[in-house]
C-alpha cells in the first residue's frame, strides 16, 4: 500500500477533479448507493445488535462488581457511537464492498473493458471510480447511523436479561441520554466517513493496476481488504486523537 | 485490391516505434505508412509485438521512441489526437458486461452527449442490424456468442464514425463459418465509411481476403511489407515458414 501512496493520492485527486460531472453519473450514483446500502444492511443490524450484546455482556458483570452498573449505558453508548460501530461497520464494509469493486474493476481492467473506454476518450475515473467512491462515502455513515441504535438495543437487552447485570432498559437509556451527545454521534460519523473514502479510494486502485487474469483479480481482492483495514485502524487512532484535540 | 473511392479515413505513419516492458525490448524500430482508406494488415507469430503496436498506435500504451503521425501530425499530443475519431476492435471484444448490448454500442454517444438518448435508440437499433443482430439490444454481452460478442464490438465501432479502426485478432477464437462472417464485417465497414483499418491477425486467410497491403512482423521488426500476392512470392524464409505452416499428416503405409 505505502509504495503505491502517491498513485492512490494522484487518483483520489482525479476524482475530486471530476467531482463537478457527478450530476451526469446520478444513475450510476443510484445503482451503487442500492447495491452497497441495502446489501450491507441486514448484515449490519445484525453485527451492531451482537457487539452491543457483547460489551454488555464482557463489561456489565465487572461494573455491577465494583457497584457502578449504573454507567453501563453511557458506556456502552459512547463506545458504540464513537469508535466500535465506524470501525466494525468500515471493516464489514471493506470486506463486503471493497473486494466487490476491486473485483469488479480488476476484471474489467484484465479484460480490457477499461482500455476500451479509454479508446472511446471515456475517463474511467470519472465513469467507474466516482461513482463508486460517492456512493461508498454516502452510505457508510447512513449504516453507521442504523448500526449505532441498533448497537445500544443490543447492550440495553443483555443488561436488562442477563441476571448477572440486571439493569433495566429504562435505566439503560437514561444514562445513556444523560451522557452520549449528539456530538458524539457526528463524530462516529465523521470517522465512518473517512473510512469510507479510505476504502473506496484503496479498493478502486486496486483494482486498476489489476495484472494477469484471474490469478491477478485474485490478488488484486486480497490487497484491496487488507489494506483497507490496516488503513481504517491507522486512521481511527489519528482521527481519536484530532477529534479529542478539536473537543477540548 | 484498390482503396476505395473518397474515403474518409486518415493516412497513418509510424515512424521507429520502440517500447520495451522492463528489461525486454518489445518494439525494436517499427516503421510503416497507411494511406487513406486502406486496410493494412499487421501478421506474425505470437508474441511478436503485434497487440503492443496497436495499443501504441490508439494510444494506450506510450512508446519509449519513434513517432507515430496521423495526417502528418504527430498525436503525441493528446489535443492532436483527439481531432481524428479513432476506434478499436479488442481481441475479447472487450464489451462492458454491467451494460446490455445496446448500452454498449450507444455508450460512446451517450457519454459524449452527442445525440438525445431517443436518437441514440435509434442509432444503436440501425447499426446493430447492419451486423446482423437486429432486436439484441437489451441482452447481457454474456449471453452471446464469442461471434456475437465481436460483432456488438465492431457496431461500438461503427457508432463512433471512425477515420481510423483497429482490430486486433478478429477472428482468433472462432469457428470457420463465424470467422468469415467477421471477415465481411470488417470489409463492409471499411466500404461503408471509408475508414482506414489496421488489422492484426494470425488468420491467413483473413489476411489476404482483406488486406491491401501485409506486414510481416517478428521478434518486433518488420519483415516484409506488401499486396497479398507480393507476400506470398516473398524469398523470406520466416515469411514463407509463416505463410505456409500446416499440420503434418502423418504417413500411412
Amino acid at each position: 500500500m505505502f509504495h503505491n501512496i502517491g498513485e492512490i493520492l494522484i487518483l483520489f485527486w482525479q476524482v475530486l477533479l471530476a467531482l463537478p460531472q457527478l450530476w451526469r453519473l446520478r444513475h450510476k450514483v443510484y445503482d451503487q448507493l442500492a447495491y452497497i446500502g441495502l446489501a450491507s444492511l441486514s448484515m449490519v443490524c445484525i453485527l451492531s445488535l451482537f457487539i452491543g450484546g457483547v460489551l454488555a455482556l464482557q463489561t456489565g458483570p465487572v461494573l455491577v462488581e465494583h457497584g457502578i452498573s449504573s454507567v453501563l449505558g453511557g458506556m456502552i453508548g459512547l463506545s458504540m457511537c464513537k469508535e466500535l460501530a465506524p470501525v466494525m461497520i468500515a471493516i464489514l464494509v471493506a470486506g463486503r464492498i471493497g473486494s466487490a469493486m476491486s473485483a469488479e474493476l480488476g476484471s474489467m481492467q484484465v479484460y480490457e473493458e477499461i482500455d476500451a473506454l479509454r479508446t472511446m476518450n471515456i475517463d474511467p475515473v470519472r465513469f467507474l471510480v466516482l461513482p463508486r467512491m460517492v456512493a461508498i462515502a454516502v452510505s457508510l455513515p447512513v449504516l453507521v447511523l442504523f448500526s449505532i441504535p441498533v448497537g445500544w438495543f443490543g447492550g440495553a437487552m443483555v443488561c436488562d436479561f442477563n441476571q448477572k447485570i440486571a439493569v433495566s432498559f429504562d435505566s439503560f437509556f437514561q444514562n445513556l441520554r444523560e451522557v452520549v451527545e449528539v456530538g458524539d454521534v457526528l463524530n462516529g460519523l465523521l470517522k465512518s466517513f473517512v473510512f469510507a473514502l479510505a476504502i473506496g479510494i484503496i479498493s478502486c486502485h486496486q483494482g486498476l493496476i489489476t495484472r494477469g487474469g484471474p490469478r491477478g483479480i485474485a490478488r488484486s481482492v486480497t490487497k484491496a481488504v487488507v489494506n483497507s483495514i490496516v488503513l481504517i485502524l491507522i486512521l481511527d487512532y489519528f482521527l481519536t486523537r484530532f477529534l479529542l484535540y478539536v473537543q477540548k | 485490391m484498390t482503396p476505395p473511392a473518397q474515403p474518409q479515413g486518415v493516412t497513418v505513419e509510424v515512424r521507429d516505434l520502440r517500447k520495451s516492458f522492463r528489461a525486454v525490448e518489445v518494439l525494436k524500430g517499427i516503421s510503416f505508412q497507411v494511406s487513406r482508406g486502406e486496410r493494412f494488415v499487421i501478421m506474425g507469430p505470437s508474441g511478436s509485438g503485434k497487440s503492443v503496436l496497436l495499443k501504441t498506435i490508439i494510444g494506450l500504451l506510450r512508446p519509449d521512441a519513434g513517432e507515430i503521425l496521423i495526417e502528418s501530425q504527430s498525436i503525441q499530443n493528446r489535443a492532436v489526437r483527439n481531432q481524428y475519431r479513432m476506434a478499436m476492435v479488442f481481441q475479447s471484444g472487450a464489451l462492458l458486461n454491467s451494460m446490455t448490448v445496446g448500452e454498449n454500442v450507444g455508450l460512446y454517444l451517450a457519454e459524449h452527449g452527442l445525440k438525445a438518448p431517443a436518437e441514440i435508440d435509434v442509432i444503436v437499433a440501425r447499426v446493430l442490424e447492419s451486423v446482423g443482430l437486429k432486436g439484441l439490444e437489451n441482452r447481457a454481452p454474456s449471453e452471446l456468442s464469442g461471434g456475437m460478442q465481436k460483432r456488438v464490438a465492431i457496431a461500438r465501432a461503427l457508432v463512433v464514425e471512425p477515420q481510423l479502426v483497429l482490430f486486433d485478432e478478429p477472428t482468433s477464437e472462432l469457428d470457420p463459418l463465424m470467422a468469415v462472417t467477421v471477415g465481411e464485417e470488417i470489409l463492409r465497414l471499411n466500404e461503408r465509411t471509408g475508414a482506414t483499418s489496421i488489422l492484426v491477425t494470425h488468420d491467413r486467410e483473413l489476411a489476404f481476403a482483406t488486406a491491401h497491403r501485409i506486414a510481416m512482423i517478428n521478434e518486433g521488426r518488420i519483415l516484409f511489407i506488401g499486396t497479398a500476392q507480393e507476400v506470398q512470392r516473398s524469398t523470406d524464409p520466416i515469411v514463407q515458414r509463416f505463410i505456409r505452416a500446416e499440420l503434418a499428416t502423418p504417413k500411412t503405409q
